[in-house]
């Protein structure tokens, strides 16, 4: 019922508009008026609506940046966010004066040089001298801005110190987990083949590989199982499943050999690289003062990791390794206490489509003073690295190096 | 004055033989559907784009709804979404991604390049150079027709049962491939890539037209530097075109390749939805250079068209001469070359070489330098002028507004290192919408309310296009120009719900909240604002009153035809030029406008 009275105004509506226009029409043509000849009455009001709309314009911008120009933002906590954030003045005054001030002169002189009878208009096609002038002077100040920009860039994006600790942020639909890289400071290797329910990050070691391979051909959708489902008499498949189990046994074939190969190569040596990593979901504790670089590895689509208090972001890109290295240099708590907001926290963002809860994709971030942190990352290195999640009893006294014979002593999780 | 130099000889169109050129008697078909006549095919663009205009911003409302009040039922979300994408009224997330990914197909490609370009290049060309029609009328019936094919199909791919494509309108992969990711990259992204490859051919048979047209049809006297600015436009608009959009289609081609054959082109390393690929040694970023290298020249594929319409509706309602005619041409060359050099700048965190990153900056920020010219010399054409405000004027200078508050904007994200904390935020929103989007749809309207005349010989009504104006510059930049500050906060493009932010930081959250509240209302009443403009168009088509033959006294040759259509555009003999276009209010002269046929006058110089 709604629905049809929300028609039948909008069909009388246009009716009525219809009339109201034949009723200018006709009057318009009674006073002997062109309809469409613009007059000075029409010319002079809407000169003034420009400069209204002008006004109007202005004061919306200046009470916007007024309001909001900086809320959600605050202080940048790290050390080069405070440096874009400088740049970032920068150009915003730049800028906002070339907005005044072209805005302004386009509105007035619409305003100021609308027709009056008897002033005809300035005939100027051109002017070598002006041309120049406005062609030199934007070069210069974008020059200023390039090369301060370009400063800027390099030094972001330079390579991080080597006491830079090393930190792996893992993305996927739709959730991160972050490696740290564990007493050596080194992340240990890794290969999208060995993902296994007990290995979600892939790590490379001998044992992974060995329960990859197990998983591969033995598991509960494996290339025997397949095998023995599709050679069964006894099974009536339809035709479109068994066509994909086909599929599926063939992409697994050519896996599994992928895997041999990586087996027969592998160098035992790495594996201590993985074993101490830590790896941690929900929130990622950094440390106050210290440089970290990030690298990032994306599981099934492209993700976007973004800090937006840090002045963070790097693409997570599926077959690649992205990095960026910044140094947090203001806690959470004190960041609280700028912000006079005690449920305040950092946050990772996802900021690149990646499907439908692409949104909800984020992780708490916390940024401890020195003592607090050493603190965590003590515990969580006494009990909670790679080693001690995958051999969740106890550690094998002979520990990483040992290579896992019979794939079958892998424990399941 | 030989801008009347057209004789009337008795060329009603109702009977047969009616022109002096013989042609036969039209059908209905090849007169109205299956025309060859660049003014019908320019129309049909029209109308055809404006068509998709209104799906696109219908979409858009509705997602602005959800924004505006998330997970609140709404009887608008169900009445168009029905049960299956917006159940009880609420709109779904994969929903959310479908419309926004066809809202940005639609506006960029279906109104804005399609729209824009189709319908002026058509319209204009062969009557601005003195053509009866373009080099092949028969290529040119093509193009609409695979335009018209496209369009339906991207309409038809937003009802599949699985949805629309949902990626975002740059379709990136492994998002795009990988069915099992989202379900819109099931059948409903093969539609998009169907329906944009026919777009591809589409865009080439035109573009392809038109240079040759510009190139060699232009009429005695017409030489290239006595062309209007639109006509260098367009010309370089078709070369842009020309260049990018095969780039395009080689990019879809290898998604197709990677979606149904099983190549790894894109594809690296995954596993989706617990099934690991073999797929290895592709780059997603290969995907996003290829994109790019359209994706950028699009941009000014869209804005040229509108620029060049601007200056020719600016200098004719300024009653002066376009300010620095050499320099306009210059910028427009330029631009065009720069967009070639630039697209990179998309890409400043994909992960892409930083060194790469820096060339990008630069070249980049010296597509400034010819924007800025252009700025001044519009300012510079209205300085001293004797401006009618006509509502084509209007919208023309809203477009020199437009255009500098998205340009300068375009200073922060060209420049890597602020990109970085910009990048893929509402501030990108506001940037490219109120650059490319307004600028190109002003663009667009400044050009119908100008050229209404000539297409359906009939005015439009005077107070509905101030009506229009108004509400359409005010309602468009209260949509855009809040979302800098949204940007600015840090929030993330096409995210479907900004409530997530009360879980770590809730006074930015209530503050995003609060701007797409302002948001969302200014688009509603910019879109029912349109009302006004899409009563005036159709009402003005069947019962406004006649045109004059040369309404707004412009000197170009458009205004020297009947207004009558005939085929072959002169009923007599083609005109011939013997200036430039932009003699307004000359000195001397005993009117304020001396059309391109006029002679030069003893001792007069050329400018």
């Amino acid at each position: 019922m709604g629905k049809l009275i929300a028609i039948i105004v909008i069909v009388l509506g246009v009716v009525a508009l219809a009339q109201l226009v034949r009723v200018y029409e006709l009057s318009s043509k009674l006073r002997n008026k062109g309809e469409n000849e613009v007059d000075s009455k029409d010319n002079r009001l809407n000169g003034r609506l420009m400069l209204g709309f002008m006004a109007f314009f202005y004061i919306g911008f200046i009470y916007l940046m007024l309001n909001y120009g900086w809320t959600g933002r605050g202080v940048a906590a790290t050390v080069h966010g405070r440096e874009l954030d400088w740049l970032l003045d920068i150009n915003f005054v730049i800028i906002t004066i070339v907005f005044f001030l072209t805005n302004t002169l386009l509105f007035v002189f619409t305003y100021k040089y609308t027709r009056k009878p008897g002033v005809p208009a300035f005939y100027y096609p051109h002017n070598n001298k002006l041309e120049m002038l406005w062609t030199v002077v934007p070069a210069s100040v974008l020059a200023v801005i390039i090369i301060l920009g370009l400063k800027t860039w390099n030094n972001v994006t330079d390579k991080a110190n080597s006491e830079a600790k090393v930190i792996e942020l893992f993305s996927k639909q739709f959730d991160w987990t972050a490696r740290y890289s564990g007493e050596d400071n080194k992340l240990g290797h890794f290969d999208y083949k060995l993902t296994t329910a007990n290995n979600e990050l892939a790590l490379l070691t001998s044992n992974t590989i060995d329960s990859a391979i197990f998983e591969m051909e033995d598991g509960l959708s494996g290339i025997k199982a397949l095998e023995a489902k599709l050679n069964d008499k006894k099974i009536m498949l339809v035709p479109e499943d068994r066509e994909k189990m086909v599929v599926d046994l063939d992409r697994k074939e050519r896996l599994i050999r992928l895997l041999y190969q990586m087996k027969a190569r592998h160098n035992k040596s790495v594996d201590a690289a993985a074993w101490d990593d830590i790896i941690q979901k929900d929130t990622l504790y950094l440390c106050e003062n210290q440089e970290y670089e990030l690298n990032f590895r994306a599981k099934d689509v492209i993700h976007s990791a973004h800090f937006p208090h840090f002045r963070v972001q790097m693409n997570t890109v599926p077959g690649m390794t992205t990095r960026f290295k910044f140094t947090p240099d203001i806690t959470t708590e004190k960041m609280r206490e700028l912000k006079q907001n005690d449920k305040f926290n950092y946050v990772l963002l996802c900021n690149k489509i990646c499907g439908g809860a692409h949104y909800k994709m984020k992780m708490i971030v916390v940024v401890l003073p020195k003592n607090e942190y050493n603190a965590w990352m003590n515990s969580k290195m006494a009990t909670s690295t790679f080693k001690h999640k995958y051999f969740p009893v106890a550690a094998p006294v002979a520990a990483p190096v040992t290579p896992v014979t019979d794939s079958t002593a892998v424990p399941a999780v | 004055m030989s801008a009347a130099a057209h004789v009337a000889h008795g060329s009603h169109d109702s009977h047969g033989h009616h022109d002096a050129h013989g042609h036969h008697e039209e059908s209905f078909i090849s007169k109205y559907i299956f025309s060859q006549d660049h003014k019908m095919i320019g129309k049909q663009f029209l109308l055809t784009a404006v068509f998709m205009g209104i799906v696109a911003m219908l979409l858009s409302i509705l997602f602005r709804i959800q924004l505006a009040w998330p997970g609140e039922s709404s009887d608008f979300l169900s009445f168009f979404l029905g049960e299956t994408w917006a159940p009880g009224g609420i709109l779904k997330e994969d929903m959310y991604l479908g419309l926004v990914t066809i809202h940005g197909t639609i506006m960029v490609f279906f109104l804005l390049t399609g729209g824009l370009s189709g319908t002026f290049s058509n319209l204009l060309i062969p009557l601005q150079i003195g053509a009866r029609d373009m080099a092949s009328g028969f290529l040119n019936m093509l193009s609409y027709w695979f335009f018209f094919i496209s369009s339906i199909i991207m309409l038809v791919s937003m009802f599949v049962e699985s949805g629309p494509a949902m990626a975002g309108w740059t379709i990136y992969p492994p998002l795009s491939v990988l069915p099992q990711a989202v379900s819109g990259s099931g059948l409903g992204m093969t539609l998009w890539l169907v329906s944009m490859t026919l777009f591809v051919v589409s865009s080439l048979m035109g573009s392809l037209n038109y240079i040759v047209t510009v190139l060699n049809l232009r009429t005695k006297g017409m030489s290239m530097t006595r062309m209007p600015l639109t006509i260098w436009a367009f010309f370089v608009t078709a070369i842009l075109g020309v260049l990018s959009f095969p780039v395009l289609f080689s990019a879809v081609l290898l998604l197709m390749m990677d979606r149904l054959m099983g190549t790894s082109f894109y594809l690296s390393d995954i596993i989706v939805g617990g099934e690991m690929l073999a797929n290895h040694g592709g780059s997603p970023i290969l995907y996003q250079h290829l994109f790019w290298f359209l994706g950028h020249p699009e941009v000014y594929i869209v804005l040229l068209p509108a620029l060049g319409l601007s200056s020719e509706i600016i200098s004719t309602n300024s009653r002066k001469p376009i300010f620095g005619y050499r320099a306009m041409i210059g910028s427009i060359l330029a631009i065009g070359f720069l967009s070639f050099i630039v697209w990179g700048h998309h890409m400043f965190v994909t992960g892409m070489n930083p060194f790469l990153g820096s060339v990008f900056v630069f070249t980049t920020l010296l597509i400034a330098i010819p924007s800025a010219v252009k700025v001044f010399n519009y300012l510079t054409t209205l300085w001293k002028g004797s401006i009618v405000l006509t509502p084509g004027m209007m919208f023309a200078v809203g477009l020199v507004s437009t255009f500098i508050t998205g340009g300068v904007t375009g200073i922060i994200l060209a420049d890597s290192a602020l990109d970085i904390n910009v990048h893929d935020t509402y501030f990108v929103v506001a940037h490219f919408h109120i650059v490319m989007g307004m600028s190109a749809v002003f663009g667009m309207f400044a050009g119908v309310y100008h050229w209404f005349p000539k297409m359906y010989g009939r005015m439009m009504n005077l107070r509905l296009g101030y009506a229009h104006f108004w509400i359409t510059i005010v309602g468009a930049y209260g949509v855009f120009f809040p979302m800098h500050f949204v940007g600015l906060a840090g929030a993330p493009r096409r995210y479907y719900d900004y409530s997530v932010y009360g879980e770590f930081d809730s006074p930015t959250g209530d503050m995003m909240l609060d701007l797409n509240v302002i948001i969302t209302i200014f688009a509603i009443i910019a879109a029912i604002g349109q009302g006004l403009f899409l009563f005036n168009f159709f009402y003005s088509i069947f019962r406004g009153p006649k045109a004059v033959q040369n309404p707004w006294k412009g000197n170009s040759l458009e205004w020297t035809t009947p207004v009558e259509h005939v085929h072959g555009n002169w009923p007599g003999e083609l005109p011939t030029v013997h200036r430039w276009p932009y003699d307004y209010s000359k000195p001397g002269a005993s009117e304020d406008y001396i059309p391109q046929t006029v002679p030069l006058a003893e001792g007069e110089e050329e400018h």
